[in-house]
């Protein structure tokens, strides 16, 4: 095991797979020869070279459009999209042609490409540069959706999406790129569907993903220590499809549900995973199930503002007491 | 064009232009249904391109007018109409419809129904080309309405700083649905547009098959030589509306005449009896023959094959069974 950070982990994947197949391609702004804006490219310019490390001009719907035809005859790239917000531009081409070409060819085509893209709040970069938007991918058939909260699930989700026949979506943030974990020495596959139990708990159930798990951790220590309420935490890495066995099971042992999101709440993963809870273990619960998610704006410039807009651990543990008629 | 060419060409437009009427009659019979793009008048623009290609080898794409460069690619005629008809024979089993034929076998790499969509798709089947050593091309056929769109600007640039084994062919229909190109557009002539992306360009009667297919070589030529992309825009026009659903009120009828009176199949139908090498009997016996198959084989076929069993529903949604979704565990 060893313990690297997040952005290796991304260089990691890309460098084994290029290294085991000639068709693996990466593509995005500024990977090439800058080195990528979150060195998930790092070093492989100068070992692949420019057919396969492609510096792309800033035409987000063209070169993921372009990796997507690609994706057709046999070659497996992978999009570097610089920030979700610039994604939007892509939508065209990911939604439209490769989510729904296996499908509308009968079976004939499909579009093995990973596109990779980090969302979220960082540091006062403003309305434009600061959404998440796994809300939108999470929405649409045909497309697989994952979204790593750890250096270990980084590198084995791109390995395993890369090798996968479906387009994948990997949802990464802005802010984690610098986190450090343990990832395994040997090669390692992640699955592409289910959840993960970050810690046991048994008296609520706190739903995470990517940044959301770790506000969830925090927040289940502090629960613990000060209030001994024992919150388990589940790392919903996929969001597309998700996992409704393991949020049955989880609710199901704790009878009590909380979701964590950094999004607005509106149309998001909240939302859907209350949906799932209805549809899958209503009668489990002891409490209305409830969300802690970003408030319904933009995200303004001024630090203050922005902190006030996007959730964190104490919001959680509020929202833990709340449900226990303890705050 | 060797005289045999011309002749097995003629009929090849001839049929695609039969097949495509008969589908506007199944679609009044409600045989059809959805939207229907027509291509009569347009015929000389795919068969002279794909004439001067590798058909079946190159790879073709385009947008939802599709069915002919489809069947030109080799796509099998009957399972084109099944697919028209909806039915599990259909090349894409009922769940493409006319504006998503695929024939991946053919290298026909389907019909895409947002305008200007393929643009970049070519280009990355041509990145796909290169990376894989082979002398392959693909060929993209859209109309002109299609190159106001940011695809266009996107993927000529791609096309032309990666050098890139892509032919695009406009077929220029002066239209972009009911929108005249001077309306709409503030360079009328496609090709001195893609100039800005220094990618070599030239414009040809789309009418006329002889005329197109030595244009289209020198453009084939010069994109498997490996010197890159390059534009190819073919004046013409569609005898019928946009789709099914358009009046056809925005034209004037002097215009219609006098493209009607450059009917390529006429021109080289005329052509061919001027020089002996045919009789209008001899046509009316083709057409005949064309009709009877398009009837007896094509549309029975379409007619008699099954509508898609309900498990189709949700079959082609992700890959079935896929290991690496459980981490290669499977």
């Amino acid at each position: 095991m060893a313990n690297i950070m997040f952005w290796e982990a991304i260089q990691r994947a890309h460098d084994e797979e290029m290294a085991r197949d000639p068709l693996v391609i990466a593509m995005g702004e500024d990977i090439g020869v800058a080195g990528g804006t979150y060195k998930a490219t790092k070093g492989l310019y100068d070992k692949y070279g420019p057919e396969r490390i492609i510096d792309t001009p800033i035409s987000e719907n063209g070169f993921t459009g372009l990796a997507i035809g690609a994706s057709f005859i046999g070659v497996r790239p992978i999009v570097e999209i610089m920030s979700v917000n610039f994604a939007w531009l892509a939508m065209d081409q990911i939604f439209n042609n490769a989510a729904k070409v296996r499908y509308m060819s009968g079976g004939q085509l499909e579009a093995p490409v990973v596109i990779r893209s980090p969302g979220g709040t960082a540091h006062q970069l403003g309305a434009q540069h600061s959404a998440r938007m796994e809300k939108v991918f999470m929405g649409i058939a045909g497309l697989r959706v994952v979204t790593p909260s750890n250096p270990k699930q980084a590198y084995g989700l791109i390995k395993s999406a890369v090798r996968c026949n479906d387009p994948v979506f990997i949802n990464e943030h802005e802010l984690m790129y610098n986190l450090k974990g343990e990832v395994p020495d040997e090669e390692y596959f992640h699955p592409l569907e289910g959840s993960e139990v970050a810690r046991e708990g048994r008296d609520v159930t706190l739903f995470g993903y990517n940044i959301s798990v770790h506000w969830c951790l925090q927040a289940a220590d502090i629960l613990s220590k000060q209030h001994g309420i024992e919150a388990e935490v589940v790392d919903l890495y996929t969001l597309s499809p998700l996992d409704r066995d393991g949020i049955r099971e989880s609710v199901s042992k704790t009878h009590r549900a909380i979701i964590v999101e950094e999004a607005e709440a509106p149309v998001g993963v909240g939302s859907e995973v209350m949906a799932i809870i209805n549809e899958e273990c209503f009668y489990e619960l002891d409490a209305a199930p409830a969300r802690v998610s970003a408030m319904n704006a933009p995200i303004p410039y001024n630090h203050t503002l922005e902190k006030m807009v996007i959730p964190d651990a104490k919001d959680v543990v509020q929202q833990v007491l709340k449900m226990f008629g303890k705050a | 064009m060797k005289t045999s060419d011309k002749k097995r060409v003629l009929r090849e437009m001839l049929f695609a232009r039969r097949f495509e009427e008969r589908c506007y009659e199944a679609y009044v019979e409600r045989k059809i249904g959805g939207f229907l793009h027509l291509y009569p008048g347009e015929e000389a623009c795919a068969f002279g391109v794909l004439e001067a290609a590798r058909v079946g080898q190159d790879y073709v794409i385009t947008s939802y007018r599709d069915h002919v460069h489809a069947i030109k690619c080799g796509v099998d005629p009957k399972a084109v109409m099944a697919e028209l008809f909806s039915k599990e024979t259909g090349v894409c089993k009922g769940l493409g419809g006319s504006m998503h034929i695929f024939g991946a076998a053919n290298r026909f790499m389907g019909g895409y129904a947002l305008v200007g969509g393929p643009f970049p798709l070519a280009a990355g089947i041509a990145k796909g080309i290169k990376m894989k050593g082979d002398d392959d091309i693909c060929i993209c056929f859209l109309g002109d309405a299609a190159n106001n769109q940011g695809t266009f600007h996107e993927s000529l640039n791609m096309a032309k700083i990666w050098n890139l084994p892509v032919l695009y062919v406009c077929e220029n229909n002066l239209y972009g649905i009911g929108t005249r190109i001077d309306r709409s557009t503030a360079v009328i002539d496609q090709y001195k547009r893609v100039s800005g992306y220094d990618i070599p360009s030239s414009q040809e009667d789309g009418q006329d098959i002889e005329k197109v297919y030595a244009a289209a070589e020198t453009a084939i030529d010069h994109v498997r030589s490996g010197k890159g992309p390059y534009f190819l825009e073919l004046m013409t026009y569609r005898y019928r509306g946009h789709s099914m659903s358009d009046s056809n009120a925005y034209r004037e009828k002097d215009e219609e005449r006098m493209w009607g009176n450059r009917d390529p199949i006429i021109m080289l139908r005329e052509r061919l009896i001027e020089a002996g090498e045919l009789t209008l009997e001899d046509y009316k016996a083709m057409d005949n023959e064309i009709l009877n198959e398009i009837e007896e084989d094509v549309i029975k076929f379409a007619e008699e094959s099954a509508e898609p069993s309900a498990e189709l529903v949700d079959k082609y949604v992700l890959a079935e069974n896929d290991p690496w979704v459980n981490g290669g565990a499977g």
